[in-house]
This record gives C-alpha cells, structure tokens and sequence, in this order.
C-alpha cells in the first residue's frame, strides 16, 4: 500500500467522477466546474508521477486560464442555458454509445495485453539533469527546439485570430459625452444611470438600483439577467426596458 | 510507251472531271482524242510485236517498286504480251468507237462532260488490268473499272432504279472481290510471289489443295466481274446505264476480265482438275440461265444484256476446258466484242429513234424507217447465232467442237445454248424490225446522225468480217500459243459432222422464232396468262429473290437484332450503370446532413474501426 | 504497482471524452469534452514517460496543452461569433453544409 498507489485510485476514482459528470450535467456551467475538478485530479497525478512542472503548467494553464476562458464565454452565451434531453438526430445517441464503449473497450484491451516493463520512473532523469524543470527545459529547448518555436509561433496566431474573430466593428462613430448628456437631457433623465446596488438594500450585481422615487430602475440591470424579486423589496419588478 | 496506254484517257478522265463546267463545251471531243490515240499507240506497240519473234513477243516496263514489305515485292509493272494486246486492241478500238457514238446518243444530255470523263477513266482501269504484269496491280485495275461501272450504272442519278442498280452492281462485284482478294492472298502464301512471271514458274511446286483453292478463289472473282451464276443478279439491272455504257462495259470489256483472269492464271487451272470443273460448270450452267432469260425479256437492253450473260458462259467454259479452249475463249471474246457492241450500238439507235422507249412490243417494222441500223444490227445478229462466215460461227463453234471432245454432256449443253441464243435473237429481231408497227402516237422512228450510225456500220464490218480475219488472215491460235498453250482436242468429235448438227440446231430455233414472232402478231401488251417457264425467265430464274431469301433478308435480320442488342442490351448496360451510381450517390449524399455531431459519430466509428483492425492484425 | 493502471485511466477518461462529443448538443460542453480528450492524451504521455523513465513524454504532455491551449482560443472566439449571429450554442443549428 504504497503511497503511490493511493494517490493513484483516489484521483483516478475522482476523475472518472468528475468526466461522468462533466458528461452528465445539465447546465453548462456545473459541466466546467467538474472539467476543472477532473483537470486538478489529472495535475496531482502528475505530481505523484514526477512531472511536477507538468503537474502545475496544468494547475495554472489548463484549470486556471483555458477553464476561465471557457467560463466567461459561458457567461456572454448564458450562465443558465441548459440542453434538453430529447435527442434530435435519430439513432444518435445509441450509436454513439455503443461506438464511445467499444473505444474505450478496445483500448483498454490493447493495453492491458500489453506487456509494459515495470516503471522505471523519472526520478533518475529528474537527477540527471538537476531536476525536473531543468530536465524538461533542456528537451525543450534542445531537441524539441523546432516543436517549440512552431508552437510559439501557433500561439501568436491563435491570439491574433482569436483577436480577429470577436472583434466587434464599430459601424457608426462613438457618442462623444456631450452627445450622450444630450440625448440624457431630451430622455428626461439628465443625470446618468446609478450603478447597480446603489441605494438598494442589496448589493448584488442581479439588483436593480432604486431610482430617486424609490422605483427601480431595469435599466441599471445588465442585459443578462432577467428581472429578480427580492422579498424585502416592497416595490414590484417589471422589466420594461 | 505502254505506261502511255493508260496515261492517256486517266489525263483525259482527270481533265474532265477536274476541270468541271469550264470543260463542258469541249470535253467530249478531248475524250474521244485521248481514246483515239490510245488506239494508235495500241497499233504502233502491235506492229512492233509483230516484229518480233515468236517466243519474245512481250514489252515489259516497270514503272516503280509499289510495295516491298518484308518477303513482298510488288513492282508497278505492265507487261505487254500476245493475250494482252488482243485485249488492249479491243478496249481502246471498240472503246473510241463508243466514245464517237456517245457525242450523238448523249448530245442532249447537260451531263455530257461527265459522262465521257468516267468513260475515259474506264478506259484506262481496263486497260492498266489487262496490262498489269502482277495479280495486285490488275486487281486495283479490277477495282477500277468496277468503280466506273457503279459510276455510269447510275449516270442518271435523278432516277432512283439507277441508283439502286448501281449499288446493286456494285455489291455483288463485291463479293467476287473477295475471291480475288483471298487468290492473291494465297498465291503470295504458296509462292511468295504475285507476278504473272513468278505464279506461272513456280505453279508445278504446289500442292494440288492449294492450287485448287487459288482456282475456286479466282473463279469466285470471274463470276462476280463476268455476272457468271451465282453472281448474276446484276447485269441485267446494270442496263438502267445510258446505252453507250452497256455496249462497252456490259458486253464487250468490263465483263469479260473474268475471262481474263482465268486465262492469265493459266498455268494455275492446267494443274487443277477439280478448279477446271468447277469453271467449266459455271460456265454452262450460265449459259443455260441467261440464254433462257434472254427468251423472255420484251426490254431490248435486257435481252441483251441475258445474251451477253450466255455468250460469257460460253467463254468460260472454253477457258475451264483447259489448253483445248483457251485460244477459243479469247477468239470468241474478240468476236463478241464487235457484234455485241455493234447489237447494243443498235439498240440505242432504235431507243433514240422511238424516244427512249426500251419495250419491244412498242416497236415493230421498223426496217423501213432505220435502215442502217436494221442492217448493221442484222448482220450483229446473223455472227450471234453463228451462220458462216460471219464472225460468231468461227469461235462458237471451236467452242462447241472442244466442249463435245471434252464431256458429251457439256457438249449437249454448248449446243442446246446455241439454238436457244438463234430462238430470243431471232424473236428481238422479229419483234424490232419485222411485223406490224405497234409504234405508240406521236412516235416517228428516224434514223440516227452519221456520229452515231458510222461506229456502228464499222463494227457490223467487224461481225463480218472479224472472224475470217482472226481465223485466216492473222492466225489467233499461232499468236496466243506462246502465252496459253494450245492442245488439240483428245478423241476430237469430228468438224465434218458437228457443225452441220450445230447449223441445224440453229436454224431450227431461228425458224420457230420467226414463226412465233414475225409471221403471228406480237401482242402489245404481254400476255399474263403464261406458262410456269415464262414466269421464271421473266423473273430472271428467281435469281434476286434467292439472293433476297437467303441472304439479305437474314443479314437484316441479324443487323436489326445487333441493332435491337446493341440499343438495349449494351446502351441498357451503361445507361443502367450510370443510373446505379446516380441513384447510389443520390443515397449516400444524404450521409451529409450537416450536423456535426452526425459527422463526429462517423469519425469515432472509423476510429473504432481501425483500432479494431489493428488489434486483430496484431493478435 | 501496475503501470498499466495509469493507461486504463487515460482509455476511461478517453472514452468519456468522446461520448460527450458525440451526445451533448452545446457547443461549449462539447469543446470540454474534446479538452478531456486532450488531458487524457497527456496523462498517456506523462505515465510512457514515468515507464521509460525519461523525460521526453512529458515533454511531448507540455507541447500538447500549449496547443490545446491555443485551440481553445480559437474555438471559443469561433463559437462566441457564431452566437453573436445565430443567438444560440448548439451545434445542430449550425447545418448549412448540407447536401
């Protein structure tokens, strides 16, 4: 019962129940938490295996920046969107079962008819090269250098493309502030919007802002969230905007 | 100087129907120039054979080396002997006197010029076949004249029966072109060598099997080119032709290369007995066929055209009786040449004289009205029948003497042929020239101009005089022996009692049909109520409705079959096939239904499927 | 212990991968399901490394998610422009190229 072996059921139960969940879940945001569950799992494995640069580039780069990522593009598409469990495509959802399984059952056939010699583990190579950074960085930098100057190079083009692609253009000129307080004037509200919470018993980013009447005001709401009744608030919610 | 025998008319035939109209208003007196001289030359080149001796009698050039492929030489070559200078003196003399009578009989034709320029290139496919000193040059020369055949067969080309008849003619040349083709084929097989020269030399060293079937093949081409039976159909629709055309081609020279060929492949047939009798066969059985066809025509050309079929009959029976009847097959050849040429001359001159009209019981009494036709057509027609001395007796009977010496049978049957030729030729004499008109109104019969009636009074000269002069004055078997061999008859029937049974034979068919033809009237219209004989000779023997029969209703049957097969079983192959794939494709290409996660599930069912592959390989 | 362990591991998380890919219909929940894919890849790689005992599978992991990295960058920019259009995230919509 060697530590190895803990870690190693303990974070590989884990992870299958993480992935299953991420598979399972109905609301798109509860998948990304399991993904980033799993992912963690998958980091201290890799510790216990001796890759500890791997284990946190995957802390920090996998869960930490690609999971956010897909969390605020979660949040532009909508925080509460959730699938229906009817499936559309007929024979889809068998088919794509049966084919998933039979992956994983003859993976897991080929690999356990595999004869591996016993593990020799990284720790010799972590001394060879005076650890495991300066290791991985001497096959980086040395013989995966091309690998790793192409993949640079693939980097600053998915930024840049990424860049491209939501760039959002500006087809009429910005309102400059006179503009703006114009058209605040002739609206009726001269002075600009609060912010949300301000004057309101809450304050959370989902409470509308109280006007000087004591109404509140929709509009000082972000457009994703839909009209929320509070129940000390004695004024009724209508979204009018 | 030879290679100018041919050059000539070709220049003229080239000059004519290259010039086109600009040639119209001279042409035909250009054509009749080059034939004329052709002539001349023809003259000077057998005064000069004359010259020479006996056994050298031949003027050979070779113009270039045609063909030399491998182990096959073919030079161009003419080669200028005894048997073929008869024939060049009867193409281009004959010849010219039908181009002098067809600026007459076709002087209302728009169509002249062209008439005499494939007249002119006839003259010379004639005269390079019978000047060639190897099989494949006299068979282009073969192919020639069958090419101007078609040509003037369907001269009038608004007429569709012209037309018609053209092809018809055309086709069953054919067929004997075929045998001439194989012949040639198989002497280059046995001999290696397809001159004159060489087949002759080296015929001794053949198998008999080989041989015979040279001779079968080279019979199978005379039949065609000769209209012998089995290939007869169509020499008596080649007289849809203007008249000039059957006098020329049809009587005197075109169909008479069969003859030729037999003769020059002498040396072939000497050694083959089975080929000998096969020709000898053919020959009487056409004989027979036409002279019985001949009794039942009432078309003047058609008569003549059946007696022509007889008398070529006649001819090759005496080339298939072997060295015996060589000579005389050539003897009668030259002979009917004339009187044939000078009976068909004359027919025209009558059609010219009853505006164009071919049907004998139109005619009648005509001996006032034509006197010079009447006459020189008489005197065709007394060297047809053979009454001495005029020319037909003096080869015809040579022919019945060898015939009789050879086979009693082949005999009777040269014999039975002659009085039958006296019985139609007396009857088309009876029903032309003697008896009451029967002219229909409006028809005034007149004589023919000078350009016409001078060739045909020069050939009734010949039908005189033509066989005492190639009997006695220029000995003909003395000049063709050194080319053919001559033998005397074995058992030789004797001259003494033969040719007064012949005379009698004659006499006795002329006299019935004078009796049933000029002495009873000839009815107008022909009667329909006849005997089962007439019906079949005036249905040529039912020659073209066997033809029909037994090959070309089954040919068009297979063609409409392959046709049917080919539309639906081929055409259905293919067009089926592209429907599968169109259908096919139009199945799977809803496999792309655009969703993604369709196309996600193919990928990892492929994936899958590779794994699984590569597992079981590895297993 | 087993190094065999560790493979079936990633084979499981592989196959969850996939199954997600091919049955959920939102676009963002497929894309982390081929992101799962990935991290199974990379486990793989880090336990051929640990079985070797050298350091090159690791390597290899490293490069592996610099690439998922740059892809999901790519993706989620293609899925928010799509939605800005379309309004929606699921990928049945998005059927145009079909026969």
């Amino acid at each position: 019962m060697t530590g190895e072996v803990v870690i190693f059921w303990v974070t590989a139960i884990f992870s299958v129940a993480g992935a299953v969940g991420m598979v399972i879940s109905r609301k798109a945001v509860h998948s990304a938490l399991w993904v980033a569950f799993t992912m963690i799992n998958l980091a201290v494995l890799y510790f216990s295996l001796g890759g500890a640069f791997l284990g946190t580039t995957q802390i920090v780069v996998y869960t930490g920046a690609v999971m956010m990522l897909f969390l605020f593009v979660l949040m532009i598409v909508g925080v509460d969107s959730s699938d229906s469990l009817i499936e559309t495509i007929k024979g889809q959802r068998i088919v794509g079962t049966i084919f998933a399984f039979a992956m994983g059952a003859l993976l897991t056939s080929a690999i356990t008819t595999t004869g591996f010699s016993a593990a020799a583990g990284v720790a010799g190579a972590n001394e060879a090269s005076g650890g495991n950074i300066e290791g991985l960085a001497q096959l980086i930098f040395g013989r995966y250098l091309l690998a790793f100057e192409v993949t640079s190079a693939l980097l600053i083009t998915a930024a840049l493309g990424a860049m491209v692609l939501a760039h959002n253009e500006r087809w009429t000129p910005r309102k400059t502030q006179a503009q703006l307080q114009r058209e605040r004037t002739l609206a009726g509200h001269p002075t600009p919007m609060p912010s949300p919470g301000v004057l309101a018993l809450h304050n959370s980013v989902d409470t509308p802002a109280l006007l000087p009447d004591g109404s509140p005001s929709q509009e000082s709401l972000p457009r994703i969230f839909k009209s929320v009744q509070h129940p000390d608030d004695s004024t009724n919610n209508e979204v009018t905007s | 100087m030879i290679s100018a025998l041919i050059g000539l008319p070709l220049f003229g035939a080239a000059l004519l129907l290259l010039g086109g109209r600009r040639t119209n208003a001279w042409g035909h007196y250009f054509a009749v120039a080059m034939s004329s001289s052709a002539f001349i030359v023809g003259v000077t080149q057998f005064i000069a054979l004359l010259g020479k001796p006996a056994e050298e009698r031949s003027i050979d050039t070779t113009l270039f080396n045609w063909i030399s492929v491998g182990e096959f030489h073919v030079p161009f070559g003419l080669h200028l002997d005894q048997l073929s200078m008869v024939f060049v003196l009867l193409i281009t003399g004959v010849g010219s006197l039908i181009h002098v009578y067809s600026i007459g009989y076709m002087a209302h034709d728009e169509n002249r010029r062209r008439f005499f320029g494939y007249l002119n290139l006839f003259v010379a496919a004639m005269l390079l076949l019978v000047l060639a000193d190897n099989y494949l040059l006299l068979y282009v020369g073969w192919e020639g004249v069958g090419l101007a055949s078609y040509l003037l067969i369907s001269f009038y080309q608004h007429k569709p029966s012209a037309a018609v008849a053209g092809k018809k003619a055309f086709v069953v040349n054919r067929v004997g072109d075929v045998g001439l083709s194989v012949a040639i084929m198989l002497m280059f097989v046995t001999f290696k060598d397809v001159t004159f020269s060489g087949v002759t030399a080296h015929a001794q060293h053949a198998s008999g099997h080989s041989l015979t079937l040279i001779g079968l093949a080279l019979l199978l081409a005379a039949c065609g080119k000769s209209a012998q039976f089995p290939l007869q159909s169509w020499l008596l629709d080649a007289m849809e032709g203007p008249t000039p055309v059957s006098a020329l081609i049809h009587a005197a020279t075109m169909v008479t290369a069969g003859v030729y060929l037999i003769v020059r492949a002498h040396a072939i047939f000497d050694l083959s007995e089975t080929a000998r009798t096969a020709v000898v066969v053919i020959g009487a059985i056409t004989l027979l066929l036409g002279a019985f066809i001949g009794t039942a025509k009432d078309d003047i050309k058609k008569g003549l055209a059946g007696s022509t079929m007889s008398q070529i009959g006649y001819m090759i029976l005496a080339a298939g009786l072997g060295p015996v009847g060589y000579v005389f097959a050539i003897f009668h050849l030259l002979t009917h040449g004339m009187f044939k040429a000078g009976l068909f001359l004359g027919a025209g001159s009558v059609m010219h004289g009853m505006e164009d009209d071919v049907n004998m019981r139109n005619y009648g009494a005509l001996r006032g009205a034509m006197k010079i036709t009447y006459i020189s057509f008489g005197l065709g027609f007394l060297a047809i029948i053979g009454i001495p001395p005029f020319a037909g007796f003096w080869s015809k009977d040579e022919i019945i003497h060898a015939a009789f010496s050879q086979n009693l049978v082949v005999g009777l049957a040269t014999l039975l042929g002659a009085g039958v030729t006296a019985f139609y030729m007396t009857r088309m004499m009876a029903m032309t020239f003697f008896g009451e008109s029967r002219w229909k109104k409006g028809v005034h019969p007149h004589e023919s101009p000078l350009v016409m009636t001078a060739p045909m009074i020069i050939l009734a000269i010949g039908s005189v005089f033509g066989g005492l002069a190639l009997k006695f004055l220029g000995d003909i078997e003395l000049w063709l022996e050194p080319v053919v061999g001559v033998a005397a008859p074995k058992d030789p029937a004797s001259n003494a009692v033969l040719i007064p049974v012949t005379l009698t034979v004659v006499l006795l068919g002329a006299g019935y049909g004078w009796l049933k033809y000029a002495k009873t009237p000839v009815p107008a219209l022909a009667p329909e109520n006849v005997s089962l004989l007439t019906r079949a000779a005036r249905a040529d023997v039912y020659g073209d409705a066997l033809n029909e029969a037994v090959f070309m209703r089954p040919g068009q049957y297979l063609t409409r079959a392959l046709v049917w097969f080919d539309s639906r079983a081929v055409d259905g192959l293919v067009g089926g096939l592209s429907a599968t794939v169109g259908g096919l494709s139009a199945r799977l290409r809803r496999t792309q239904n655009g969703l993604v996660r369709s196309y996600a599930l193919t990928m990892v069912g492929g994936a899958v499927l590779i794994a699984l592959v590569l597992l079981l390989v590895r297993l | 212990m087993n190094p065999n362990n560790y493979l079936v591991l990633a084979g499981i998380l592989f196959t969850i991968g996939a199954f997600g890919v091919l049955v959920r219909r939102n676009a963002i929940i497929v894309f982390m399901s081929v992101e799962m894919m990935l991290n199974a890849a990379n486990l793989a790689f880090v336990a051929a490394s640990h079985i070797t005992g050298t350091l090159d599978g690791q390597a290899a992991a490293f490069f592996v998610m610099v690439v998922a990295a740059a892809e999901v960058v790519v993706g989620l920019a293609i899925i928010v422009v799509i939605f800005r259009t379309r309004r929606s995230a699921s990928i049945d919509e998005a059927s145009l190229l079909k026969y």
